[in-house]
């Protein structure tokens, strides 16, 4: 009896000092309210009834009818492409996001040492794919499968084939290819939030660490740059895990959707196809889920290695 | 790797004098700290080839843009123009007089858009970002992992119930159904509040002191202080909100985009590739002066800048 009165006056305590504590700082919280009401209303609650929905059947036309696991058990046990579809993505995601992260920060870490003029040319000649808007569709031009694509005529005159290859009709060349424009057309984000990182290190650092013992420059890239830049590291990882994980518009834009005996399907192109082609929004939300698990669990893996950096 | 490398030349001189000199040394030759020949010659080389892949889209679309008809469609293809000539401008300009709404509606309707988008989303991310970055209270943390979380949900599937809330409060079919929304999006948040954690306490700690109000000080203090950050960030949004199409959320012809005008001029096939190609080179042009403008502006802070502690 006596216990469960004092377990009441703990949590009613504890309820006086939240609320104090609350209102201790109620400037935070304006700051924060700008942003974060727009933030429930167009992306927290969305997320959440697109996750309800991924419970339903909806048609769009009809009002969504809940059907329980259906959708995902019909998606882990029985849909093949899915599992094609999956398969692409983790290889995007091991491939191209670890490879195109290094590049970031390597290209980012060496243009920082130019001098201011020659720097700005560099980042734009970087970032110049990332810019150019759907500048990956200069890929279809390069990639055409008869003789007036860029690579056949260029192959062509140097005599290494002696007719047109179909490049993007071609199962065992669609995913090479595929991964390459990613790689192409992902360095962006990363690589200038890595730029304009580099540039708040504090100059003095590189002294003080030369003066420590610190000999070569790969040495202060590990024990003094990359700490310094902890927080960009992190971002750029989210940033790149997002993007990997998420390929689906150069795929269709070379590869069609469906390609070539989904040679070139990703989580997200199966998902269009059921979003917006077959109009299955309960299947599509299904599909999005399971990318969101998949990525929450990357992101928790590599910010634990982030960690580590210069240790 | 454990610790830093044990080995330093002994020097007894006071590191006040070592750290006078070396900045003497450097000063004299410019020669960087901590820097070898060979480390160069092979980092230039590698940037090089890499650069030169990279660069291949720009160079393609200026190319094209100059291109006449004929040699678009020539074979064997080549990359460089050799007749370069503007008709694929003037057949442009032709078509966008042809248009039904006039086209400097188009144009007016993409500079709020992408103006309100981008500063906007600038200002509100940053001011939520100060506070998840600098202050404590409760819930901070769980409200910046949604905000981290939120950016991996896939978009296809959030912009039906998007939609429904847009009609519910009533935007729909306004510039605010594109503008609001772009206000919280996870990346700007995000980036901001990784910058300003790099930002020394003592900064804000003598200003508060001082007597400044959260808000000055946010705006006095903090903001100065990133500026890197928040000119990286509006490249991001700016070509985030150029890129718009309008799409569901803007079905009154005389609120599309630019961008959307330009896409219907392009899809008129082969008769049309003149235009389109000058279409793409105008598209890719804009968030590049952009670029170039904020870029330029980064790099000044960075040579001016001695705020640090």
């Amino acid at each position: 009896m006596s216990q469960t009165v004092a377990k009441r006056r703990q949590t009613v305590a504890r309820d006086l000092t939240l609320r104090h504590e609350i209102w201790k700082n109620r400037a935070s919280y304006m700051l924060i309210a700008p942003y974060f009401i727009l933030f429930f209303l167009f992306t927290v609650v969305p997320v959440l009834m697109s996750i309800y929905l991924s419970f339903t059947y909806f048609n769009m036309l009809e009002a969504p009818r809940f059907i329980g696991w259906a959708n995902y058990t019909k998606l882990l046990l029985e849909d093949d492409i899915f599992i094609v579809s999956l398969r692409n993505t983790l290889l995007f995601a091991v491939v191209t996001g670890p490879v195109s992260y290094m590049l970031c920060l390597l290209f980012a870490w060496i243009i920082n040492e130019f001098k201011p003029k020659l720097r700005a040319v560099m980042t734009l000649v970087f970032y110049a794919p990332s810019i150019c808007g759907n500048a990956y569709m200069i890929w279809n031009l390069i990639l055409t499968g008869d003789r007036y694509g860029y690579l056949n005529g260029l192959l062509l005159r140097l005599d290494l084939i002696n007719q047109p290859i179909l490049w993007m009709q071609t199962e065992k060349f669609v995913m090479p290819v595929l991964i390459i424009v990613q790689l192409w057309l992902s360095l962006g984000t990363g690589f200038l939030s890595f730029i304009a990182g580099l540039q708040t290190v504090d100059k003095g650092m590189y002294e003080a660490a030369a003066i420590d013992g610190v000999k070569n420059r790969w040495q202060e890239l590990w024990f003094v740059t990359l700490p310094a830049m902890k927080p960009q590291l992190m971002f750029g990882a989210v940033m790149q895990i997002t993007q990997s994980f998420a390929v689906a518009d150069i795929s269709i834009a070379l590869a069609g959707n469906p390609s070539v005996n989904y040679s070139g399907a990703t989580i997200v192109t199966h998902l269009l196809d059921y979003g917006s082609t077959r109009l299955d929004m309960g299947y599509a939300s299904a599909i999005a889920t399971i990318l969101f698990l998949l990525m929450v669990g990357t992101n928790k893996l590599v910010q634990r290695l982030l960690r580590r950096v210069g240790e | 790797m454990t610790a830093m490398p044990k080995n330093k030349p002994v020097d007894n001189r006071p590191a006040k004098i070592i750290k006078l000199e070396k900045k003497m040394r450097r000063r004299s030759g410019g020669k960087k700290l901590n820097r070898s020949m060979a480390g160069n010659t092979l980092l230039f080389i590698l940037m090089g080839i890499c650069g030169v892949f990279m660069v291949l889209p720009l160079v393609m679309i200026i190319n094209n843009a100059l291109k006449p008809l004929d040699e678009i469609y020539q074979y064997p293809p080549r990359i460089f123009v050799r007749n370069p000539s503007l008709t694929n401008f003037s057949d442009l300009f032709v078509l966008m007089n042809e248009s039904w709404v006039p086209f400097s509606r188009y144009i007016l309707n993409t500079i709020i858009i992408t103006l309100g988008g981008m500063v906007g989303h600038v200002i509100v991310a940053s001011l939520a970002a100060y506070p998840l970055a600098k202050h404590k209270f409760p819930g901070k943390a769980l409200l910046f992992s949604m905000v981290v979380l939120s950016m991996m949900f896939s978009w296809t599937v959030t912009q039906i119930p998007q939609y429904l809330i847009i009609s519910w409060l009533g935007i729909n079919n306004t510039y605010a159904a594109l503008v609001l929304p772009a206000w919280s999006f996870g990346m700007g948040l995000y980036l901001m509040k990784q910058f300003m954690e790099q930002l020394p306490d003592s900064l804000m700690e003598s200003a508060r002191l001082q007597g400044a109000t959260e808000w000055q000080i946010f705006w006095h203090i903090v903001m100065p202080n990133v500026r890197p950050a928040w000119l990286t960030l509006a490249i991001f949004q700016f070509q985030q909100m150029w890129g718009n199409t309008g799409g569901m959320f803007l079905r009154s012809e005389e609120l599309k985009p630019l961008q959307y005008a330009l896409q219907q001029i392009t899809s008129g096939g082969v008769s049309r590739a003149g235009a389109g190609a000058a279409v793409t080179f105008i598209i890719a042009a804009i968030p590049i002066t952009f670029f170039l403008i904020c870029q330029s502006s980064i790099l000044e802070t960075m040579t001016t800048s001695g705020m640090k502690d």
